[in-house]
C-alpha cells in the first residue's frame, strides 16, 4: 500500500511539475460552504479517502453559503480559482454563463445511473457542469403524537391540509408552520405550492400562481399559520415545530439532525399535499453540486475531475446521505439508502418528481426570486394576491 | 529641560545656515515637510481615493459576473443610474433611510444624553450600572439582531408575552407588519446606539469645570437653566462629534436590518444600505449597486462638509 502511494505521488508530481506555476503542484483545493462543524467534518473525511485513493492532497476551504459566489468571482479575477467549487445548484447558471465552468462530460465524467432530473439539475443550457452527491427537497413533517391524539389523518390535498391545520390550531399551537421570509428560504417553500397548482416562474401574473398564494393567505386568515411566518427562516420553522408550537411544518431533510436531538419528539414525513386528489406533488430540487472552474490548466482540471468522480461515487454518496439525511443522486445509491432509512421514503418519492428552480429561467432566477419574495410578503400582509404578483412579474422582467 | 532640547537644534541650524545657502535650506525643509505628509497622502489615495473613484466609474459600467473573467466592463452611459432611479424600490429605500437615520439619531442621542447627565450624580453602584449599560455596545451587531428578532417575535417573543401578562394585549406585530417593522428596527438600533452616545457625552460632561455649576447654584439658577446655559453650550463640540459619527454609522446600516427582517416584510425595511447589498451581492449587478453606493457617499459627503464648517467656526 505504502509504496503504491509513494509511486502515485511521484507520478502525479512529475505530471504536474510543468504547469502549476502559482498553484502548489500536489495540493488541490475544494471550495464549499461546509462551515457547519458536522458538515465540515463529513467533507474532511470524504476528502481524506479521496486523497488516499488518488495519491494527492486535497484541502477544504469553507466559506458561508452566501459568500461562495462572491468569493469565487474574486478568485476568478485574481486567477487563483480553486480546483473544485461546490455551488448551490441555483447559483451555478450565473457562474456558468460568465464562462467560469468546464463541461464535466468533456473531462470524462459520466452521467450513467443518474436520473435525468438530477442531470438537468447540474446542467445549464444543455451542458453538464455540476455533479450532485445528494439532493434534497421539501416535505410535510408532522408531529405523530399530536395527530394521533386528535384522531386525524395525514393530509394529502390542500383542502384536507387546511382542515387538519385548523383543527390542530389551539392555544399556543398552530396547525402548520412554513417560512415566508424575505429570502430564498421563503421562495423555496412557495415553489411546491406554485408548481403543484400549475403555476410557473416564467410568468408570475397568472391565476395559478395567485391561487397558490391565496391558499397561503387562507391558512393565515384561519389562524392556522402564524403571522410571524413572514419573518421566519426554515431554521426558525424547525425551532417552532420542535418547541411544539406547530403540529405540522414544511421543511427539508437538513433539519433531521436537529430534530433527532429531541428524543421525545415523534415526527414523520409525508409528501406535500396537492390542490386536488390525483395531482402531482412537485417540489423544488435543492442541494449543492460539484463544479470544476475554468482555470485553463487542462492537466489540473483532469485531476479535479477525478476528485469530483471520487466525491460523487456511489460509496461516498451513501456515506454523505447517511450523515446529512439527504437523498443520493445516483439511482443505485438511492435504492440502497432507501432500504436503510425507510422513514424518509416520502422524501425519496418527492425527489423523484422534484424540479430544478433554474431549468426554465437560468441565470435570471435571482431576479424572479427577489420579485416573488416581495410579492408574497405583500400579499400575506394584506395586499391583493393578483395585484402583488402583477407587480412582481413587471419587476422580474425589468431585471430590478 | 524641554527648553534646552528645543533650542539646541535651532542653534545648530543657525550655525550651519551660514555655510549652505538659504534657498537650499528652505527647499530641504519643504522637502522634509512633504516627507512627513507623503505617507498620509499615499494612504488616503490608496484606500480612499482609489475605491471612491472606482465606485464612481463602476456606476457607469456594465459590470457583471463575466467581468471577473474577461476583465471587460463596457461603459453604458447612465443606464445604471436611470435603472436604479426608475425602480420604485429606490424611492422607498431612500425614504426608509431618512426615517431610520433621523429616528435613530434622535432616540440614541436623547436617551444617551439623559443617561450621561444622570450618571454625573454620585450614587451607590454608579460605576457598576454605567458599565452594565455599555453591554449592548459589546455585542456584535448581527448577534443583537438575531436576539432581538426572537424577542420581537409576534407569537413566541418575550416582549409580547410580557405585555400579555401585564394585560396589554400582547399581539403587537413588531416585525411582521409592514407598517410597524421599520419602527421596530429603529427601536433596536436606538438600543444599540445608546451606550456610544452616553459614553462620549459623559466624557464631555466631565470636562466642564465644576466651578461653573457652583457659581450657577450661588446665583440661584434652576436645574433647567443650568443645563441650558452651561451644560449644553460647553458640550456643543462633543455633541457635534457624537451626532456626525452617529449619522455616518446609521445611514449605511446593513447587518442589523439583514439579521432582523432581511429588508422585509414586503420591502418595508429596505434602506439604501440593504439595496446596495441586494444589487451587488444577490443580483450580482455591480453597476447598479455602485449607483446606490454613490448616492450614500454623496449624502455622507454633504454632512461631512457641514461638520467641517461647524468645526471651523468653533476654532475661530
Amino acid at each position: 500500500m505504502a509504496p503504491l502511494t509513494v509511486v502515485s505521488v511521484l507520478v502525479a508530481g512529475a505530471a504536474l511539475a510543468g504547469c502549476g506555476q502559482q498553484r502548489d503542484a500536489n495540493v488541490y483545493t475544494v471550495l464549499n460552504s461546509s462551515t457547519d462543524d458536522s458538515y465540515h467534518g463529513w467533507d474532511a473525511a470524504t476528502l481524506g479517502r479521496c486523497s488516499k485513493q488518488l495519491g494527492i492532497s486535497i484541502e477544504q476551504q469553507s466559506v458561508p453559503a452566501a459568500q461562495v459566489m462572491t468569493k469565487s468571482l474574486r478568485m476568478a479575477s485574481s486567477k487563483s480559482l480553486p480546483d473544485v467549487i461546490q455551488f448551490d445548484a441555483s447559483e451555478m447558471p450565473t457562474f456558468a454563463e460568465a464562462g467560469g465552468l468546464v463541461d464535466l462530460r468533456s473531462l470524462g465524467l459520466s452521467t450513467r445511473d443518474i436520473p435525468k432530473g438530477i442531470v438537468d439539475f447540474g446542467s445549464y443550457k444543455g451542458t453538464y457542469y455540476g455533479a450532485a452527491r445528494t439532493v434534497n427537497t421539501l416535505a410535510l413533517f408532522y408531529n405523530k403524537d399530536i395527530l394521533d391524539k386528535a384522531g386525524l389523518q395525514v393530509p394529502t390535498t390542500w383542502a384536507e391540509m387546511k382542515e387538519t391545520a385548523k383543527k390542530l390550531t389551539r392555544g399556543k399551537q398552530y396547525g402548520i408552520a412554513l417560512s415566508a421570509g424575505g429570502a430564498e428560504d421563503g421562495v423555496f417553500q412557495f415553489t411546491p405550492f406554485m408548481w403543484s397548482n400549475g403555476g410557473d416562474e416564467t410568468d408570475l401574473a397568472t391565476k395559478n400562481v395567485a391561487g397558490a398564494l391565496d391558499y397561503w393567505k387562507g391558512l393565515l386568515k384561519d389562524g392556522s399559520l402564524s403571522k410571524s411566518t413572514v419573518n421566519w427562516t426554515q431554521a426558525d420553522v424547525n425551532d417552532q415545530f420542535m418547541a411544539g408550537n406547530a403540529a405540522m411544518m414544511i421543511n427539508g431533510p437538513w433539519q433531521v439532525e436537529t430534530l433527532n436531538t429531541k428524543k421525545n419528539l415523534h415526527w414523520q414525513i409525508a409528501r406535500i399535499p396537492v390542490p386536488k386528489a390525483g395531482d402531482a406533488s412537485v417540489g423544488p430540487l435543492g442541494g449543492a453540486i460539484l463544479t470544476i472552474p475554468n482555470t485553463g490548466d487542462t492537466a489540473r482540471e483532469k485531476t479535479a475531475a477525478k476528485i469530483v468522480q471520487c466525491m460523487s461515487s456511489e460509496k461516498e454518496q451513501i456515506s454523505y446521505a447517511r450523515n446529512s439525511w439527504m437523498v443520493p443522486a445516483n439511482e443505485k445509491a438511492a435504492a440502497i439508502w432507501r432500504k436503510e432509512v425507510p422513514e424518509l421514503d416520502a422524501l425519496a418519492d418527492q425527489v423523484a418528481t422534484a424540479r430544478s428552480r433554474t431549468t426554465k429561467v437560468g441565470a435570471r432566477w435571482t431576479s424572479v426570486s427577489l420579485a416573488l419574495q416581495s410579492a408574497f410578503q405583500s400579499a400575506l400582509t394584506g395586499q391583493n394576491s393578483e395585484a402583488a404578483l402583477k407587480k412582481a412579474q413587471a419587476r422580474a422582467t425589468s431585471g430590478n | 529641560m524641554s527648553t534646552t532640547t528645543v533650542t539646541a537644534p535651532a542653534a545648530r541650524r543657525a550655525v550651519s545656515g551660514k555655510k549652505t545657502d538659504p534657498l537650499r535650506a528652505r527647499r530641504r525643509r519643504r522637502l522634509s515637510q512633504w516627507g512627513f505628509i507623503a505617507p498620509a497622502v499615499v494612504f488616503m489615495l490608496l484606500f480612499f481615493g482609489y475605491p471612491l473613484v472606482r465606485n464612481v466609474v463602476m456606476s457607469f459600467q456594465h459590470y457583471s459576473p463575466s467581468t471577473f473573467f474577461d476583465g471587460k466592463a463596457p461603459f453604458n452611459g447612465t443606464d445604471n443610474w436611470s435603472k436604479v432611479f426608475k425602480d420604485d424600490l429606490f424611492g422607498k429605500a431612500l425614504w426608509h433611510t431618512i426615517v431610520f437615520t433621523i429616528g435613530s439619531l434622535i432616540g440614541q442621542f436623547g436617551v444617551g444624553l439623559a443617561l450621561a447627565v444622570f450618571f454625573t450624580k454620585r450614587f451607590p453602584l454608579n460605576g457598576f450600572l454605567r458599565s452594565l449599560i455599555l453591554l449592548p455596545w459589546l455585542v456584535p451587531m448581527v448577534v443583537s439582531g438575531i436576539v432581538w428578532r426572537r424577542i420581537l417575535d409576534q407569537d413566541t417573543g418575550v416582549l409580547n408575552s410580557f405585555a400579555d401578562t401585564l394585560g396589554l394585549g400582547g399581539h403587537t406585530p413588531w416585525l411582521t407588519s409592514p407598517g410597524m417593522a421599520l419602527f421596530s428596527v429603529i427601536l433596536v438600533n436606538i438600543w444599540i446606539g445608546i451606550p456610544f452616545n452616553m459614553v462620549i457625552l459623559y466624557g464631555g460632561l466631565q470636562e466642564i469645570p465644576k466651578e461653573l455649576y457652583e457659581a450657577a447654584s450661588l446665583d440661584g439658577a434652576s436645574a433647567w437653566r443650568t443645563f441650558r446655559s452651561i451644560t449644553l453650550p460647553l458640550l456643543k463640540p462633543v455633541i457635534t462629534v457624537v451626532l456626525v459619527l452617529g449619522f455616518m454609522s446609521t445611514i449605511k446600516i446593513l447587518d442589523l436590518i439583514l439579521a432582523l427582517t432581511d429588508g422585509g416584510p414586503a420591502d418595508s425595511t429596505q434602506t439604501l444600505g440593504t439595496l446596495t447589498y441586494q444589487n451587488s451581492f444577490v443580483q450580482l449587478d455591480f453597476g447598479a449597486g455602485a449607483v446606490v453606493g454613490n448616492v450614500l457617499i454623496l449624502i455622507s459627503a454633504v454632512f461631512a462638509v457641514f461638520y467641517l464648517r461647524a468645526n471651523r467656526s468653533e476654532g475661530k
